[in-house]
């Protein structure tokens, strides 16, 4: 080993030890992967239960984003607070002012954290998603025949991997931002939940350009006026998070500590 | 080595650091005194570089703290006591803040021992007392070994043992040639652990000064034992010179120094049993420097009521 000195390697690694020596990461991260696979489980039951009294254009209006993955939205947010805690939690006992003190450049701090949050995230919820997928089609095929190869369902499983990392993400930023856990748990509840209710209600034709409407159109197939297509929706959501994440950058660097 | 420049630091239109200037050197230990809220927590986080500051610059070792490659390294930081992930162990905030560094297991493992914390290094700091959690501040500070020490109220929460033990740690440090720079609102440790004081009231700089300096601008009083009080007053007594009695044989002389009283018991043949020079309390000589600071802030607070 080299001799006492600062490394980004080094400064990841701290961060990694951060993560995994709290109960929190990994209550969070095990309640998202069951929250998915336990919700999508049950309504594609729900749906079977109800199949027989369903009309011919309600079972083709199915979508398997809505069904097999019901539990996307409560991954999304379980995923949002491990994201906002692991660094509002630093914020509210102190143990910033040692992180900053150990990395005074600080931005290797928010990549290290960034970077893993993201990393652990998709590792997880990726296998998870397709987890999920696999266990609703199965209890589903009696009644309602869909596959991978269907006309962009492989998309909506891997998209359900990368939007519930793409919370996280948000959610980390959103802790680097306002630094309050309240404060930075309401903002994400208001992004990813409350916002897509007003402005879908109000104004659709806004509702599909926010955050939660471009998450929403890669998890769907079905074309229609008010969801963006699947690319397009794509690029609005990295352009959502790099100004996130560069707000971030801005608070972290130019605030005091 | 710490060089403060000019510094100002304005929180809105507040100015809790005010044009601060002073060298803390090292090889002795130098105390950081002022009553509560004159600006010394905030003058630490300066130094840190965890607060930018308005104006002015604060050097540690020739640098500004950013630019350091190794900062554990340069300077140990203890600035809350309780500061630590409740949900953590001590020994992982150890680990945490050493893997930064690349510090070795048998570094944390060596401080663990040091700081008397191996009973509790795998418990969760949220149970720790405050004396715990100093001393986890301690190790933490200790873990590069540092060229330099900046700890707010290290001992604020110890036992006596504790006390001790810091006071001990930091005379060591000091010795080694190091730089240690402390705050504490115990003037009586202070006395007992400080070489060198800086007091600031108002974020000002009031008075730079070895400790031996501050005691001594008290100390005027010399309090005498006698069998024969009356005989010596007698001799003593003139307009410049006060004299009170603490009981039946013993007196307390202000305006005459000791060697002075000696010579006059030792001329007119009046025994003593005590000849002593009262070193007033560093806190009564402090009280007499920060008088104009603390005197301002309650004017004050009484226009505002």
């Amino acid at each position: 080993m080299s001799a006492l000195a600062l490394s980004a390697g080094r400064v990841v690694r701290a961060e990694w030890i951060k993560l995994a020596t709290l109960r929190s990461t990994l209550a969070l991260l095990a309640a998202s992967v069951a929250l998915l696979l336990a919700l999508g489980a049950l309504v594609s039951l729900l749906t079977v239960h109800d199949w027989a009294a369903m009309s011919a254009a309600e079972r083709d209006a199915l979508q398997v984003g809505g069904r097999v993955f019901a539990g996307r939205l409560f991954a999304e947010m379980a995923l949002g607070v491990l994201g906002v805690v692991a660094i509002s939690g630093e914020y509210a006992t102190g143990t910033i002012a040692t992180t900053l003190a150990a990395v005074p450049r600080r931005l290797p701090v928010m990549w290290a954290k960034l970077g893993l949050l993201a990393g652990v995230s998709f590792v997880l919820m990726m296998p998870a998603s397709f987890a999920t997928f696999f266990i609703g089609s199965a209890i589903l095929a009696t009644h309602w025949d869909f596959s991978l190869s269907d006309p962009g369902t492989a998309r909506v499983v891997a998209m359900s991997g990368i939007t519930l990392t793409a919370v996280c993400v948000l959610g980390t930023a959103l802790g680097f931002i306002l630094r309050n856990t309240a404060a930075a748990i309401s903002a994400l509840i208001g992004i990813v939940l409350l916002a897509p209710l007003l402005f879908g209600e109000f104004a659709p034709s806004v509702a599909k350009y926010l955050p939660s409407g471009a998450m929403g159109a890669l998890v769907t197939t079905t074309p229609d006026p008010h969801v963006l297509a699947p690319w397009p929706a794509f690029a609005l959501l990295c352009a959502y998070l790099g100004a996130a994440i560069a707000a971030a950058a801005i608070t972290l660097t130019r605030k005091d500590a | 080595m710490i060089e403060i420049r000019e510094v100002t630091k304005r929180y809105g239109g507040k100015v809790a650091v005010d044009r601060l200037s002073f060298t803390v050197r090292p090889g002795v230990v130098t105390g950081f005194l002022g009553p509560n809220g004159a600006g010394k927590s905030t003058t630490m986080r300066l130094i840190a570089g965890l607060d930018a500051p308005t104006s002015g610059t604060a050097l540690v070792n020739g640098r500004s703290y950013a630019e350091h490659r190794a900062p554990l390294r340069e300077v140990g930081l203890l600035l809350e006591a309780k500061a630590f992930h409740p949900g953590r162990t001590a020994r992982n905030h150890l680990r945490t803040l050493a893997a930064t560094h690349g510090v070795g297991k048998v570094r944390v493992e060596e401080l663990i021992e040091l700081t008397g914390l191996h009973a509790v290094a795998d418990t969760r700091a949220g149970q720790f007392s405050l004396g715990m959690s100093q001393r986890l501040g301690i190790a933490c500070a200790l873990l590069g070994d540092p060229a330099t020490m900046i700890l707010d109220e290290p001992v604020n929460g110890l036992d006596p043992e504790g006390v001790l033990w810091v006071r001990t740690l930091l005379r060591d440090l000091v010795a080694e040639g190091r730089t240690v720079f402390l705050s504490s609102h115990l003037m009586s440790e202070m006395a007992l652990t400080a070489d060198h004081l800086i007091v600031v009231g108002r974020g000002r700089l009031i008075a730079d000064l070895p400790m031996q300096e501050l005691t001594a601008r008290a100390s005027r009083d010399v309090v005498v034992r006698t069998p024969d009080p009356s005989a010596l007053v007698e001799r003593l007594v003139s307009p410049e010179v006060s004299v009170s009695a603490v009981d039946r044989e013993q007196l307390r002389i202000s305006g005459l120094s000791a060697a002075k009283i000696g010579e006059v018991a030792h001329l007119h043949g009046v025994v003593l049993h005590e000849l002593r020079p009262q070193s007033a309390s560093l806190e009564e000589a402090f009280m007499e420097l920060t008088r104009d600071s603390v005197e301002y802030r309650d004017g004050t607070m009484e226009r505002i009521a």
